[in-house]
């Protein structure tokens, strides 16, 4: 637990984050530090130059901008939990901040950089793709808004450039008939530890059916992601157990499940069914 | 003479809590020397492989890199010394490596930092050789790992212990005609008792100096052993004993993991006296889990024929237990301890045998409980199949089948062990009581009607610790090899200072068990000094009478008998003394609330001042007295220890994930008398801890190359408070007669009790559904393969 030998600058202001990470093409953002000094000690990785944005002002609050929230870079995975405007308007993202690790980690780490490190059993990169997010990313360059439907690129990969701080991430609103929920099974068992699979959902219903829903999967493949059919089967039902029971049966359709030490492909894709179906039933509740 | 205050009993706080808990504690890590180097090791990606060269040329000419050492360098200290030590390991291997993580070189920089970068620039050139992981594979011979050897199994052990090969032949054709019976049915079950990485919170550390002027090393080390190592190093350095200072300081955990002397405590021992500059090496985690013992790793088949209502006629277990690659300090002794306990608290007849076998794997040895968690894992989850398979409660075939309370005192066991003490139905019977058995098997009854998986798990053991008598030394576990030659004793110096405070200092080497505040005790219990006035020392080799060590749940035991004894010594010639000052008989004298006073008049009386007093300026006290108030005992007991109890388990299963919850958890354990309550409740926390890890979360994964799939945390995940109901913990008291106190040992209790309880409780959940046994650890996706398998 050792990493290489690196440089450590920590600007006060964005402007310099972001002209280090211009001027040196193998530095690395860090925000709370816990997936990112982790894997440089275990020398997994090794950037010459960490650029801290911990001491940046102004990147921790949660606003509220009619239409949607915006979460900052620096708004710790608690902050998010317990956001009273995250859990009214985008309970998913609050439930699935509320599961990520433990307090150390949720005190510490931040959602945005879960979002950016891409983890493939993540929790809250399942939440924001149901939920319709939006991530705006800055670089010297200027400014870029990348769908969460676009975001996710492959096992700790997403659709940041090198040189690109993820500055804000932009949640829609929950509006009337709207509903959201995560849910998943934890490594450790119950809801704890990173997810052995795990499952938002996102439900409008206007006038006793459904007529928009988005379904995202985490845990079961390389990355998060959505689990299109679902919805598909779930728009034009009328949301009941025995509508969200077909729908769910959907779940892994199109999905590149994978084996990992947690779950074989068949138990993967059997527990995908199984999270979707209790998401949904949350989330129309 | 009598004692009245009796600090024996007293949940008394823990007095190491306030330093470990501001961050005042001293480990090694936290000690500081000048001039220190620091070390990192090359080690063997492959299982299997030839060291073809070592290039060391980029590394060394890195500024900051003060040496490499290679095999050539060391193979002249010999290999790492162990007891029954059939498989040595090389200190550095420069021929044939035989596990991941196997040291090949040593890198001495100026820093950590450096250490490692030029460990990644030493390039080894390997020829990787077929290694052989499977442990069943092994077991089969089909490929030979230690060249020259004839069998992967180094060593077989079996018993009735003790009999002709014959007469346990014997034993197993009994139970073999028994199984044709028409009364009898016969429950069998292969089952794994999977590999463990012993997961203490603070890894191993070694920090070493040498003084050229004196000819002297000093070593901290993060050690349960600290006078063992002491020796080891001397022995492989060729110093006398005498030579080596061993400073074990604060240790954060041990489990087993650190009763070792480990090749990397020599090297940074060698190193330091090469250099004559302080040498430090710091375990990374991988370490821990690849390069330090793992624990546990059976595989064995239980049989049990029995009569349909209940009477067990026999037990047979037969299985094989993975050694790793190189037998260390107690590594072929585990599956020894595992044969003590094999047919439990119960007198049908056993025939037992495992066969130690190596395979191209990280070494095992000792982790908490130590064999016995796993002799009594086959035992009682086949129990409680044969249970369930006649239909009889699983607590009713326990106590049907129990060694009776007429058998103590002189009771063996069937394996060949004579136990000390115990009362095995009393102690089951208060459980089912306190806990509401009925209640709660109505409870489960209920839940199940509406169509929960909820399940009931039972599960006595008995255990064994506090190794004795001084013959077992015989078997070879004497510690001659660490030059040291000695049984299993215990040893505690008492002095009482002339300010009336007393010292005492022991031969233990605690990680976290708080001696220092168990010992106060005991030694203010026989003097009447207060515990604030006591002051415990351990873990220095430099001051402290010779001991082998904490583990093996012994201290308490083992080591608090020889400090008792030795303060009653104290307490002797205080009352000669005590008797002179108040013109006195020394019958008359009793000790009490800081001094003694004469029998029935508590105003004549005189404090451990005045005692003390004349007994360091004997020209005050009786003619021909020696000056000074100490005493050094050591004890060895007349027999082990063998603590028992019984745990009960309540759990859920969600059957569409796997998913374990649960619900409840109740334990009865019987340690014989407590001398702090508080603390042993803390002991059997962690073991219960510790044994839910096992059944639940931990598994050692190796692939088929050899390579630890599981050796971080985030893929071996350790039980935190969180993932853990609240325990209710309950206890019987049967003293045991082997020591003056009454005391067994806890230290390992939990972890025996608890790991088939909750497997028993999951299996009851779900079979319902068919399910008979599913092997740990139950992670969901186990249990519901194992529900799928059964529909
Ligand atoms: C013990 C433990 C348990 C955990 N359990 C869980 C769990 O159950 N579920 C779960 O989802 N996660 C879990 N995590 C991961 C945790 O959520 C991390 O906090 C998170 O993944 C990374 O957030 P961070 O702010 O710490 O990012 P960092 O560690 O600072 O960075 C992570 C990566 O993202 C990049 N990055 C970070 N912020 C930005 C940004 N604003 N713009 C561009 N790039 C950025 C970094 O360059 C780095 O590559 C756990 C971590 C630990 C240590």
């Amino acid at each position: 637990m050792y990493p290489r030998q690196f440089e450590y600058s920590a600007p006060a202001s964005l402007d310099e984050a972001l002209a280090a990470l211009a001027n040196n093409p193998a530095a690395k953002v860090m925000s709370g530090g816990m997936s990112l000094i982790p894997m440089m000690k275990l020398r997994l990785f090794s950037p010459a130059v960490v650029v801290d944005i911990g001491k940046i002002g102004g990147l921790d609050s949660i606003e509220d901008r009619g239409d949607h929230l915006a979460i900052g870079a620096l708004v710790r995975h608690v902050a998010t939990a317990n956001s009273p405007l995250v859990q009214q308007y985008a309970a998913a993202l609050a439930k699935a901040a509320s599961l990520t690790g433990d307090p150390q980690v949720r005190n510490q780490g931040t959602t945005c950089g879960a979002i950016a490190h891409a983890d493939l059993a993540a929790d809250q990169t399942a939440a924001v793709l149901a939920l319709g997010a939006t991530m705006v990313a800055k670089s010297t360059g200027g400014t870029r808004e990348i769908a969460a439907a676009d975001f996710f690129v492959d096992t700790l990969t997403c659709a940041l450039q090198p040189d690109e701080i993820l500055v804000e991430l932009l949640v829609p609103k929950a509006g009337a008939g709207e509903g959201s929920a995560y849910t998943k099974l934890g490594r450790r068992g119950g809801e704890s530890d990173y997810a052995v699979a795990g499952a938002a959902a996102w439900v409008r219903k206007t006038n006793g059916s459904v007529d928009a829903a988005r379904v995202a999967l985490t845990g079961v493949g390389s990355k998060a992601v959505l689990a299109a059919a679902v919805g598909d089967a779930l728009v034009g039902s009328d949301g009941s157990a025995t509508a969200i029971e077909a729908a769910s049966a959907h779940a892994a359709e199109g999905v590149n499940v994978l084996e990992d030490l947690h779950g074989s492909v068949e138990y993967k894709t059997h527990l995908a069914k199984v999270y979707v179906q209790r998401a949904l039933t949350a989330a129309l509740t | 003479m009598a004692t009245t205050t009796s600090a024996l009993g007293g949940a008394i706080r823990r007095r190491e809590d306030p330093a470990l808990i501001q961050g005042h504690g001293r480990y090694v890590d936290d000690i500081k020397l000048p001039g220190e180097t620091a070390a990192a090791f090359v080690r063997s990606p492959f299982a299997r492989a030839k060291v073809l060269s070592i290039d060391a040329s980029e590394a060394l000419a890195m500024d900051g890199v003060v040496a490499v050492y290679t095999a050539a360098d060391v193979d002249s200290l010999g290999p790492l010394i162990a007891q029954l030590s059939f498989a040595p390991r090389p200190l550095l291997n420069g021929g044939e490596v035989k596990h991941v993580g196997e040291a090949v070189a040593m890198v001495v920089a100026e820093n950590r930092y450096l250490a490692q970068d030029a460990a990644d620039l030493v390039f080894v050139d390997y020829d990787p050789l077929e290694a052989v992981i499977d442990l069943k594979d092994a077991h089969s011979d089909r490929v030979i790992i230690h060249e020259g050897s004839e069998s992967n199994t180094i060593i077989s052990w079996a018993a009735p212990f003790g009999a002709e090969p014959e007469d346990q032949q014997a034993v197993r054709d009994q139970i073999e005609a028994d199984k044709s019976r028409d009364d009898t049915v016969v429950v069998s079950q292969e089952m794994i008792n999977q590999r463990l990485i012993p997961t203490a919170i603070e890894p191993r550390r070694v920090l070493a100096e040498w003084n050229p002027g004196y000819r002297s090393l000093n070593v901290w080390s993060s050690s349960q052993i600290p006078h063992a190592l002491a020796g080891g190093i001397a022995v492989s350095l060729g110093l006398p004993t005498t030579s080596v200072r061993v400073i074990a300081p604060e240790v954060g955990g041990g489990f087993g993991a650190k009763l070792n002397v480990y090749n990397d405590e020599i090297l940074v021992s060698w190193a330091a006296q090469q250099l004559a500059r302080p040498v430090r090496w710091v375990e990374t985690r991988r370490e821990a889990a690849n390069s330090t013992i793992q624990g546990r790793g059976w595989v064995g088949t239980a049989t049990i024929v029995g009569t349909t209502d209940g009477e067990i006629l026999g037990y047979d277990f037969d299985g094989i237990a993975d050694m790793g690659a190189y037998t260390q300090n107690f590594t072929v002794a585990i599956p020894f301890l595992g044969l003590f306990v094999g047919s439990g608290q119960y007198k049908m007849p056993t025939y037992w045998k495992i066969d130690c076998v190596a395979t191209n794997t990280t070494t095992t040895d000792a982790y908490r409980g130590a064999g016995r968690p796993e002799a009594v894992y086959y035992l009682e989850r086949i129990i409680d199949m044969y249970a369930r398979e006649i239909g009889m409660d699983p607590a009713d075939v326990r106590n049907k089948n129990f060694i009776p309370n007429e058998a103590f005192p002189g009771a063996v066991s069937p394996i060949g062990f004579a136990m000390d003490t115990g009362d095995y139905s009393t102690n089951l019977n208060e459980l089912l009581e306190v806990a509401d058995y009925a209640g709660m098997k109505a409870e489960r009854d209920a839940a199940r009607a509406a169509g929960r998986h909820v399940g009931i798990g039972l599960s006595s053991y008995v255990e064994v610790c506090g190794f004795a008598p001084s013959g077992l030394a015989d078997l070879g576990f004497n510690w001659a090899t660490y030059g040291l030659p000695t049984a299993f004793n215990g040893s505690g110096l008492v002095r009482v200072n002339p300010d009336a405070s007393a010292t005492v200092i022991i031969g233990t080497g605690p990680s976290g068990q708080a001696h220092q505040t168990t010992w106060a005790q005991i030694v203010s219990d026989r003097l009447g000094i207060e515990v604030d006035n006591i002051v415990v020392k351990h873990g220095d080799t430099g001051d402290s009478p010779m001991g082998i060590g904490t583990f093996g749940s012994r201290s308490a035991a083992v080591d608090g008998a020889a400090a008792y004894q030795a303060a009653d010594r104290v307490r002797e010639k205080a009352a000669k003394l005590a008797a002179h000052l108040l013109e006195a008989a020394e019958e008359d004298v009793v000790f009490a609330d800081g001094g003694a006073h004469v029998a029935g008049s508590p105003d004549s009386s005189v404090g451990w001042g005045d005692i003390a007093s004349i007994a360091y300026q004997v020209h005050k006290a009786p003619e021909g007295t020696e000056p000074g108030l100490e005493s050094e005992v050591f004890f060895t007991p007349s027999n082990a220890t063998w603590p028992f109890g019984s745990h009960l388990a309540m759990v859920e299963v969600d059957a569409d994930t796997g998913n374990v919850e649960i619900l409840r958890y109740v334990s009865m354990d019987d340690c014989g008398n407590v001398i702090n309550p508080m603390i042993v409740d803390g002991q059997v926390h962690g073991g219960i801890a510790q044994g839910i890890g096992q059944a639940l979360f931990e598994e050692a994964i190796y692939d088929a190359d050899g390579n630890l799939l599981s050796g971080s945390m985030v893929d071996y995940p350790i039980p935190t408070a969180g993932d853990l109901p609240a325990f209710e913990l309950h206890r019987t008291v049967t003293p045991t007669d082997v020591n003056p106190m009454g005391v067994k040992g806890i230290g390992e209790a939990g972890t025996i009790g608890s790991a088939q309880t909750i497997v028993n409780a999951v299996v009851d959940a779900v079979a319902p559904l068919g399910v008979t046994h599913i092997d740990m650890p139950l992670r969901p996706r186990r249990v519901w393969e194992a529900i799928q398998e059964a529909r």
